[in-house]
């Protein structure tokens, strides 16, 4: 019974894990519903776009407070959960602290010193993101699409942050011979007092409880990722890795139009040509999105990237103005749905089974479409690339080009472009006019 | 004015050394004209052998791809890009941010390739180039603010050569408080000019003159026709048309040199 232990510590961490590449298999599924779409190009500035947005931070110090606050947990929590990894060789081999003769007594305790204060820092950074978030009202966090679940996993994610941090703390300061040692103990030197009078095997308990509930609550908030909008920590990598490279302004220019556009201004095409053969097998293509399966890969693992922070919505002029559209919602309504898809595959045994729904009008209005003035404020602003805009125009397509369902005016506007190349009802033949009117 | 089209130059056997793309707004608006007038005076006094395409222009299909008519953008695409490669078109220049973004980045997978300027980059060649100068007197220490247009800003990432034509004309520029990449859009992109905004509590380019109001300017310089329009109307809405001009760049450089 001598090994009870490290067996239930290896159970435990083999169904976290295992939990975890299943979470994380069926996300990776769910991104490759999408289009294809090739983003192998340009290598080198890939990885200058990853190094610096996504390790390196770049675009979120753009607002200073919430932005160095990030950099403070950011890095407190990848720094100290190198710890974590002492943690999974004491408990699989029943030892303690392995790591501290290995790497002498000053060394170490430098190491789990720095883990100290920066667990420290990232818990009052939490602490004041719980205010931004709950006390004081900062607009981004107020707005329709944010009650409900998206507050309360914001919530449940800070919580889960000063928790692990605080049990960190307290192994440490229930362990009375790191305690006695003096070094490495900067922070959990003040908690110790607090045990004064506790009896060792009380202290000891204290100790492994802190001990145990710290690598499960781990686990456990590995596998809440899933679930909540933090998966931002992992996507966030391949998600600036996979952005557009090009100049925001340029649209992709749909290859399925060129085609026919090609055959249309070429003067030999024979309007009259019989299809070829295997021409009535093959199922139009459909353009712009109405739902997920017709937008790309890169666009679906945008939505799993978003960690709701609302930078765009804050920024988007039609939001500022009071109109519907939120890029924010966009991106929710967009993961809600793909995720929706996902389950009905689970469900009917690997196939997508049609449940009468899709992205456009169930999740998002046209209403929200049209107040878009495509001025790129939301790409700009998000922190890791996600590009709101190319999904706004893509669903617009579909409206304009499989359901003749632009307002009026547009109707009027694109008549006259068609008419006379100009977007008024002009005559072409003025077009000139100009030079002599002074 | 004389301002040569492309048919008369080949029938010449001339080639320009760059084709002014004007663009609808700046053809047939009679705001724009101006616009367009002024930087053809600019272009007449530095010398440069340019040509229009007259009749022959078309709209870009920039508002038509935007409002999502892939179709419409691409015959227009198509058709433009055939005209400008019979004349061998290699250079082009325009005072629309739209034409600029779309002939510089959505015209080369149609079989259209150009070195395409914003008219605030080529002034500024022009001026490196040394053959152009601006007259800093005229305006000299005018409070001026600039509104970035979405489409040379954010989607091209030009912040800098209307700033440096700005500073050139001896003006007193104040930035507003969201400018270059924060810039706040004046409402009229992704063919909203075309139509009713959505229901909201405000217009964006009133959201967008207060912005700039802030900077208690003298002048509202724009580099965009479109801009141009929304600035004005939020500058008339706000009442203060009689302290406040909507000026393009293009109009102030025409106005310094007194053009």
């Amino acid at each position: 019974m001598q090994y009870l232990p490290n067996i239930v510590f290896a159970i435990i961490l083999i169904t976290g894990f295992g939990f975890f590449i299943k979470n994380i298999s069926k996300l990776i599924r769910n991104i490759k519903l999408g289009k294809s779409v090739d983003r192998s190009d340009n290598k080198a500035a890939r990885w200058k776009n990853m190094a610096k947005i996504a390790l390196g931070q770049y675009k979120m110090v753009r607002r200073p407070v919430s932005g160095v606050l990030h950099v403070v947990v950011y890095l407190g929590f990848v720094i100290t959960n190198i710890e974590v990894l002492a943690i999974i060789i004491d408990g699989l081999f029943g030892t303690h602290r392995v790591f501290q003769p290995i790497l002498g007594e000053v060394f170490y305790g430098f190491l789990i010193g720095t883990f100290e204060i920066l667990a420290a820092m990232v818990f009052v950074a939490v602490v004041v993101f719980w205010i931004r978030r709950n006390v004081i009202n900062i607009k981004r966090f107020l707005n329709k699409e944010m009650k409900g679940w998206p507050k309360s996993d914001g919530n449940i994610i800070l919580y889960f942050e000063m928790v692990l941090m605080t049990l960190f703390i307290v192994m440490n300061a229930a362990d009375v011979t790191f305690q006695s040692g003096g070094i490495g103990n900067p922070i959990s030197q003040f908690v110790y007092p607090l045990f004064n009078g506790f009896s060792s095997g009380t202290l000891h308990l204290i100790e492994q409880s802190a001990w145990w509930i710290h690598i499960v609550g781990i686990l456990v908030f590995l596998n809440y990722l899933y679930y909540s909008k933090h998966l931002h920590i992992l996507l966030a990598f391949p998600n600036t890795f996979y952005a557009k490279l090009k100049p925001k302004g340029q649209l992709d220019n749909l290859e399925a139009v060129t085609k026919e556009v090609q055959l249309m201004m070429d003067p030999n095409a024979d309007p009259y040509a019989a299809p070829a053969e295997d021409a009535e097998d093959e199922v139009p293509e459909k353009f712009g999105a109405s739902d997920v399966t017709d937008l790309n890969w890169v666009q679906l693992m945008n939505a799993y990237t978003c960690t709701e922070c609302g930078r765009c919505t804050s920024s988007c002029p039609a939001n500022l103005t009071g109109k519907e559209l939120s890029p924010r919602k966009i991106m929710m309504d967009t993961r809600d749905r793909m995720e929706e898809v996902g389950k009905n595959i689970d469900a009917n045994g690997g196939t997508f089974k049609d449940d009468g729904k899709q992205l456009l009008n169930d999740y998002i209005s046209p209403e929200e479409l049209w107040a878009c003035t495509s001025c790129n404020a939301c790409v700009q602003e998000c922190p890791v690339n996600i590009d709101p805009l190319s999904i706004i125009m893509d669903m617009r397509r579909y409206l304009v080009m499989e359901e003749s369902a632009a307002p009026q005016e547009l109707n009027m506007m694109m008549t006259n472009i068609e008419n006379n190349g100009a977007p008024w009802q002009y005559n072409q033949q003025d077009r000139l006019n100009w030079k002599d009117e002074e | 004015m004389i301002v040569p089209t492309m048919a008369d130059m080949m029938a010449q056997g001339k080639q320009p050394e760059v084709l002014f793309w004007v663009g609808a707004a700046g053809s047939f608006d009679d705001r724009a004209k101006k616009i367009t007038r002024a930087f053809v005076k600019i272009l007449q006094q530095a010398n440069v052998n340019f040509a229009v395409l007259g009749t022959e222009e078309s709209s870009t299909g920039d508002a038509a791809k935007r409002a999502g008519n892939e179709f419409l953008f691409q015959m227009q695409a198509v058709t433009n890009i055939e005209v400008l490669n019979a004349y061998e078109v290699k250079t082009i220049v325009t005072c629309d941010p739209h034409s600029f973004n779309t002939l510089k980045n959505e015209y080369a997978s149609l079989g259209g390739n150009y070195e395409v300027f914003h008219h605030t980059q080529f002034i500024k060649k022009l001026i490196t180039e040394g053959r152009l100068s601006i007259d800093d007197s005229v305006l000299k220490n005018k409070r001026v603010t600039f509104h970035d247009p979405c489409y040379l800003g954010r989607a091209n990432d030009e912040y800098e050569s209307p700033r440096d034509l700005i500073k050139r004309l001896g003006v007193n520029l104040t930035e507003m408080k969201r400018n270059k990449s924060t810039a706040l859009c004046c409402g009229a992109g992704g063919a909203q000019m075309f139509k009713e905004p959505e229901k909201g509590n405000k217009d964006i380019n009133v959201l967008r003159t207060e912005d700039a109001l802030e900077t208690k300017p003298e002048i509202i310089a724009t580099g965009c026709p479109y801009c141009n329009t929304m600035m004005t109307d939020g500058v008339k809405f706000k009442e203060k048309e009689a302290e406040v001009a909507v000026l393009d760049i293009a109009e102030l450089i025409a106005q310094a040199n007194n053009l």
